[in-house]
């Protein structure tokens, strides 16, 4: 790409990107509004993929909600997402780079 | 009102995070700077415009017609010559700089530029026809089918789809938003895609037929 595009983007980069690894178990901070106040609502869950690079990269994070998997994708420079806290690692580290074969699987044959 | 323009050059396209988080497409024009090399007037030339040089040239580029007009107007002779139509000259004189703060964010532009060419396309490629279906023994996949009927009227209709040369052809995209401004590097930041290819030539201008002053809606609700 253009390297004044580049250039360009790393304006609106985050200087502190959080640390985070496929395999994760995370909490993102994200900002929310309701009505006129603003509020973090936190989404605990894995992060089972990164994707893209510089400014447009974004993660995936998936947890289980009543029993339905539900996956959220993050623009990681995105100034509603606050923070991303590492809970936890994974309990085995990840022999591939996006998770995706934990979509079908529950309890205990979803661990790493 | 053509009041705001300038000539630019398509870089390529980007995203910005407006303060509320919303993601914006952009397109990176290179604006600028551009010289006024020219001003055209109602008693003299029968029209108004103002005449913008992008792109200094260097001095194998210029042939003697072209340096001699430079010569005449006192400006440095420039690859690229373009005119802007606009209502009124007055306060627009040759050899006035132009970069891309002409434009503020929130304008609302036209954006002129030749697309990209296709060579000599097909119909499905440059008129949206259906392709057949690619297999069950049919042999008509890309072509274009029937193009009329018979004895009646025993000739094809005007204007039918055909295949034909495709692209590189100038097209306006109306009413896009200036979504940001980098004077230090002459960049405009329009919201959505502009016409060409990378390093393509583009004419920014205020926009003709601007939709009544979406932006400066207060902050209802």
């Amino acid at each position: 790409m253009d390297n004044i595009i580049l250039e360009l983007e790393k304006q609106h980069l985050k200087e502190q990107v959080p640390a985070f690894k496929t395999g994760d178990f995370v909490r993102v901070e994200y900002l929310i509004r309701e009505g006129k106040n603003e509020r973090i609502q936190p989404f605990l869950g894995q992060v089972i993929r990164l994707a893209g690079h510089g400014l447009r990269k974004t993660f995936t994070v998936r947890r289980i909600v009543q029993g339905e998997g539900v996956e959220r994708t993050f623009p990681l420079h995105s100034p509603r997402v606050v923070d991303v806290k590492v809970q936890r690692g994974p309990n085995r580290k990840p022999r591939r780079a996006r998770l995706y074969f934990l979509r079908g699987r529950v309890g205990k044959s979803a661990q790493l | 009102m053509t009041n705001k323009f300038i000539l630019a050059r398509k870089k390529g396209m980007s995203q910005i995070f407006r303060e509320d988080g919303a993601v914006v497409p952009v397109t990176v024009l290179e604006a600028g700077p551009c010289t006024i090399t020219g001003v055209r007037d109602q008693k003299r030339d029968g029209y108004r415009a103002i005449q913008l040089g992008f792109v200094p040239a260097r001095d194998k580029h210029v042939n003697k017609p072209q340096r001699v007009a430079a010569e005449k107007a006192g400006v440095k002779p420039y690859r690229v010559l373009r005119e802007f139509r606009i209502e009124a000259t007055d306060g627009y004189e040759v050899g006035q700089e132009m970069t891309a703060t002409v434009f503020e964010i929130g304008d609302v532009v036209d954006v002129i530029g030749r697309s990209k060419g296709r060579g000599f396309a097909g119909t499905i490629k440059a008129h949206g026809f259906a392709a057949g279906v690619a297999s069950h023994g049919c042999r008509n996949i890309r072509q274009p089918g029937s193009i009329g009927q018979c004895a009646s009227p025993s000739r094809v209709f005007k204007g039918v789809g055909m295949p034909r040369h495709f692209g590189d052809s100038q097209v306006t995209v109306k009413n896009l938003t200036v979504e940001g401004v980098d004077e230090e590097r002459g960049l405009i930041l329009v919201r959505g895609g502009v016409p060409g290819a990378p390093n393509g030539l583009i004419k920014i201008q205020s926009a003709k037929t601007a939709p009544a002053a979406k932006a400066e809606q207060p902050e209802a609700k």
